[in-house]
């Protein structure tokens, strides 16, 4: 019962990780997921979030064994 | 209809007339659009010697994937195609190229755009230049009047 967390670009470097996991429980979202594995760390207001690869906002509710990422904005191209 | 990422230097007309000869139906489409955006020398009055292009490889993968599918039904395109680098990228190389091919101008001018537009607004790369005074990630704010 656990959640694949993945940061990337400069909010990886903020934050000093690439990867971490977090436990899941009912009626956990994105914020919820964010304060558990960063801990005292305010969310930057920029930041993007996704579960299995999708853009969802902060209030979007997880599910068991789903990965959510949390990234700046994008800059390719 | 592929998204394409790639970590070495591509030739994009190349890529084109390999493409276009390879899977397009000969004397189906009458226009073939592209664009190529290549790596500066310069950003923001500062001289950059390289970047390193960052990207989520899963979800850029299933994002340029859906790109490419959505844009094909919408412009009733023949095909298109999206070939992106990622790591390192030194000046006068191509980062990235898009092209659609379609019965006619229109559709095809139009998706061109359109799939660069995307890309450039949500796909998952992130650009972090190399100056002579450090590194720096390229923020949306930071960008000068690029369109």
């Amino acid at each position: 019962m656990s959640i694949n967390v993945q940061f990337f670009a400069s909010l990886r470097e903020l934050l000093g990780k690439q990867q971490d996991t977090v436990s899941y429980s009912d009626g956990l979202d994105v914020n919820a997921v964010w304060q558990q594995t960063c801990n005292d760390t305010v969310m930057p207001d920029n930041t993007l979030c996704a579960i299995n690869m999708e853009y969802v906002k902060p209030d979007a509710k997880v599910s068991d064994g789903d990965e959510v990422a949390f990234f700046p904005p994008v800059t390719g191209g | 209809m592929p998204a394409i990422l790639l970590d070495t230097i591509f030739n994009p007309w190349d890529e084109i007339q390999s493409y276009q000869s390879e899977k397009l139906q000969a004397g189906h489409y009458g226009a073939t659009t592209s664009f190529v955006g290549t790596m500066r020398d310069f950003n923001l009055d500062e001289s950059i010697s390289h970047m390193t292009l960052e990207h989520y490889p899963a979800m850029t993968q299933h994002f340029l994937d859906a790109l490419c599918e959505t844009s094909k039904k919408t412009f009733e395109l023949d095909d298109c195609l999206i070939i992106h680098r990622f790591g390192d990228i030194y000046p006068d190389e191509p980062i990235v190229l898009t092209v659609a091919w379609s019965a006619h101008r229109a559709q095809a001018f139009d998706a061109c755009r359109f799939l660069m537009e995307e890309l450039k607004k949500k796909a998952p790369f992130w650009k972090k230049e190399v100056t002579a005074k450090g590194e720096r990630w390229v923020h949306n704010d930071l960008r000068s009047n690029e369109k």
